[in-house]
């Protein structure tokens, strides 16, 4: 027979951990025993991302989120609930924060995430217009073109408040206004899919999953600034991205939606594709349209901005995908309704790609003003594998790490640039203490000598001595004069450099200068706490505690462990290359890692 | 199609969203969703759903399945993920799903209306569009 109601019992190791399969069993006895078996299916799941609060059940179809579950409370859930169709109010999770920062609906259950941007990705055939016509697809456009006017559209956007998702947050409405403003024949719009900060993959997720949001809103931003042509700059590692952008933008000319006289309205506007080549700086507005133009992507001085003038010489808008995905809902919804999700200064949401030691790792879209506490784990999960929590990087090469200090900080653009940081593009890389700051300063540094254009003096010089004395510092060569000369530096470099790219390359270093200072003092004396920087660590084997069951040996990629059951193991260090291996897999702690 | 006009924009969106609640409503047609994102195909997304085709073939279940693809659903973690939605049922979605579970997922859930243990994610939001 067919079950009337479902409920799902977190199966995750956090939770079964506490008890979850108790309450599984429990559940499944007070079924029996309350008659109700046939009515109810109880199943295990994975985790929900929010084992803090775990053991989590969930009730179906009423969605009903229970947390801190007990065996105990199997009963009840079974007696109330299943039996007689009433919440067990004394167990749902209470979010009141989140309410507030999601004004607009009140939202019957509790829901961690708030997807605008992502509104159809895993909803949508994104090969298939009409299901994005079907959730009001170009809705907005029509809107626009038939009710809003021009003027109505900026204004629109200055109610909403929508700030770039790039990087930078500057007011949308205000970059459109500049361009919409200057008298010119030819104008143009420009879509940021270069998304080369390591780690981010939200651009590359959107346009796969709903590539016509963007083309939305591009053709929405021609009509507003009189613009009839638009390009997508798009890396060319994102191969299933173009092709779906290719689909996209056939069938919306064959609708119409795009090419001459858009539905009739007398306005035409067309996109293109432009492939970039994986530079990051080509991610830079200024070097990304001189990409387009066909000459090498470097950045030029601004202003003039491109608001002003841009491409060839025209003036042109240039947003981020994020930024033109938001632009739909907020056209059909209104800008009212955006605003009043977010913070004071930072209104909507935020796409961030969560990944490192984080146990579930995925794409996560919250409202401004979540903490970055909520987003590790509270949908995260928390830190793999238990171990400690260091810090997390936000705005990758161009950003700092947040320490379990501030975690507690409401995300916006603003207060992540006051811890140092910056919201960046929404790469959110989670470390622990089995990662090293110096390390990871070392390699956000080697990455940017790499990206550097090298076409003005500080940021090609500069980023290279930081990287030697990092460099220095990881081997332990770093003298503690290292760190004034690395702020000196890095300071010169804020202002001095051209580009975003140079200007902001000493941000993860002097982060972690500042927040863990004594990480650096201890690379200088010789240490390193994780153990990532090789030249710090030596290997060996503590005689007393291995009973030479031999497992090290095995493990050793370049056998330099030998020793026998009796006369115990040991490690000749001139062979070691420092793979930690041996260290991992001792069960007696005996391999010791100095 | 031809190019179109407001009238006829608007009324291919009033049909094609009557088709949607139709599926949803009146019980016959059961949607499986397969998240074909770079990530999603890289984990065997398509193995699923060749898996996922084969099986409800072999359960003559053809006429009332209908297989979508779709993007990212933002459970990187648990690539390849599928989604079913049975009318009657709850939405719901499975992460992990190499072949066999595929199998499991149309023997057990499309053709016996249960819930398959333990590879159930929860969904990360509420749909803003239809609320
Ligand atoms: C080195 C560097 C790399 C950048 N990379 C990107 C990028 O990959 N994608 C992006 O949208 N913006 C990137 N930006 C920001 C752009 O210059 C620009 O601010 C942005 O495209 C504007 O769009 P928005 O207002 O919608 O954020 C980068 C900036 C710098 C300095
Ligand atoms: S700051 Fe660096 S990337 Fe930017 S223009 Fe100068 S050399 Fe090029
Ligand atoms: S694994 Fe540990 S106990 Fe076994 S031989 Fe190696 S050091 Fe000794
Ligand atoms: S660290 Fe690696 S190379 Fe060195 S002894 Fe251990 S297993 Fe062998
Ligand atoms: S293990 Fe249950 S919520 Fe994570
Ligand atoms: S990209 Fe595949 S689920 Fe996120």
């Amino acid at each position: 027979m067919a079950y009337k109601q479902f409920i799902l019992v977190c199966g995750g190791t956090g939770c079964e951990s506490s008890k979850a399969d108790d309450i599984f069993k429990e559940l499944h006895a007070q079924a029996e025993a309350q008659g109700v078996a046939s009515d109810v299916q109880i199943v295990k799941t994975g985790c929900f991302g929010f084992c803090e609060k775990g053991p989590i059940v969930k009730v179906l179809p009423s969605e009903s989120f229970y947390v801190e579950v007990k065996p105990e409370d199997a009963k009840e859930i079974i007696a109330e609930q299943i039996v007689k169709g009433r919440e067990v109010k004394r167990l749902l999770y209470k979010d009141d924060t989140q309410k507030e920062r999601i004004k607009t609906e009140e939202i019957g259950f509790y829901q961690k995430q708030y997807r605008i941007v992502l509104r159809n990705c895993g909803i949508i055939n994104p090969e298939n217009i009409e299901e994005y016509i079907a959730r009001d697809g170009y809705a907005g456009l029509e809107k626009a073109l038939f009710e809003l006017k021009p003027e109505g559209v900026i204004n629109e956007l200055k109610i909403a408040g929508l700030r770039g998702r790039g990087g930078a947050g500057f007011p949308t409405w205000r970059k459109w206004e500049f361009t919409r403003v200057v008298k010119e024949e030819q104008k143009y719009v420009v879509c940021n899919a270069d998304e080369g900060d390591p780690g981010a993959y939200m651009d590359r997720s959107t346009i796969e999953g709903d590539p016509h949001s963007v083309i939305e809103a591009m053709t929405v931003c021609g009509y507003t600034i009189g613009a009839n042509k638009g390009f997508v700059y798009i890396r060319a590692e994102y191969p299933l991205a173009i092709e779906r952008l290719k689909i996209a933008l056939r069938q919306a000319r064959e609708l119409g939606l795009l090419g001459d006289d858009i539905l009739g309205s007398g306005f035409s506007f067309d996109i293109e594709i432009r492939l970039g080549a994986g530079a990051f700086v080509c991610g830079e507005e200024t070097a990304l349209l001189q990409s387009i133009e066909g000459n090498r992507g470097m950045p030029i001085p601004r202003p003039p901005f491109p608001a002003v003038k841009g491409l060839w010489g025209k003036p042109t808008v240039i947003n981020n995908v994020e930024t033109w995905a938001n632009i739909p809902v907020i056209l059909t919804k209104g800008g009212a309704w955006f605003a009043k999700i977010g913070t004071e200064t930072s209104k909507g949401t935020k796409v961030f790609a969560l990944t490192g030691k984080i146990k579930n790792s995925g794409l996560v879209e919250v409202p401004m003003g979540t903490t970055l506490r909520e987003i590790i784990y509270d949908i995260g999960g928390g830190i793999k594998s238990g171990k400690k929590f260091l810090g997390a990087q936000t705005g990758g090469p161009s950003g700092g790490i947040i320490t379990e200090e501030y975690l507690d900080t409401p995300i916006d653009y603003e207060s992540l640039t006051a811890l140092g940081s910056m919201m960046g593009s929404g790469g959110l890389i989670v470390m622990d203490e089995d990662d090293c700051v110096v390390d990871v300063s070392k390699f956000y540094m080697e990455f940017c000598v790499d990206e550097s254009c090298g076409k003005c003096t500080p940021c090609r010089v500069g980023t290279a001595q930081m990287h030697d004395i990092l460099d220095k510092i990881t081997k332990g060569q770093g003298k503690v004069e290292d760190l004034e000369k690395l702020e000196k530096i890095g300071h010169a470099l804020r202002r001095a450099a051209l580009c975003g790219l140079g200007q902001t390359a000493p941000n993860p270093t002097l982060s972690t200068i500042k927040r863990f200072r004594q990480e650096y003092l201890d690379h200088i004396n010789g240490t390193c706490r994780s153990g990532k920087c090789k030249d710090l660590v030596t290997y060996s084997i503590d005689k007393d505690k291995c009973i030479g069951c031999s497992l090290c040996a095995r493990k050793c990629p370049v056998n330099c462990i030998s020793g026998s059951k009796a006369d115990k193991y040991t490690i000749d260090a001139s062979k070691c290359i420092k793979c930690g291996e041996c260290f991992t897999a001792c069960k007696f702690n005996a391999v010791l890692k100095k | 199609m031809a190019k179109m006009t407001l009238d006829q924009l608007r009324k291919l969106r009033e049909e094609t969203k009557g088709e949607m609640t139709r599926r949803e409503t009146e019980g016959k047609e059961i949607q499986v969703i397969v998240g074909m994102g770079t990530c999603g195909i890289a984990a065997g997304a398509k193995d699923a759903f060749e898996a996922i085709v084969k099986a409800v073939d072999e359960h003559k279940i053809t006429a009332n399945v209908v297989i979508r693809q779709t993007g990212c659903m933002g459970l990187c973690h648990v690539e390849p993920t599928v989604e079913v939605i049975v009318p009657g049922m709850p939405a719901t979605i499975y992460g992990k799903v190499d072949a066999a579970i595929a199998a499991d997922i149309v023997r057990k859930h499309l053709v016996d209306r249960k819930l398959v243990s333990g590879h159930i994610y929860d969904r990360p939001a509420i749909d803003i569009v239809n609320k």
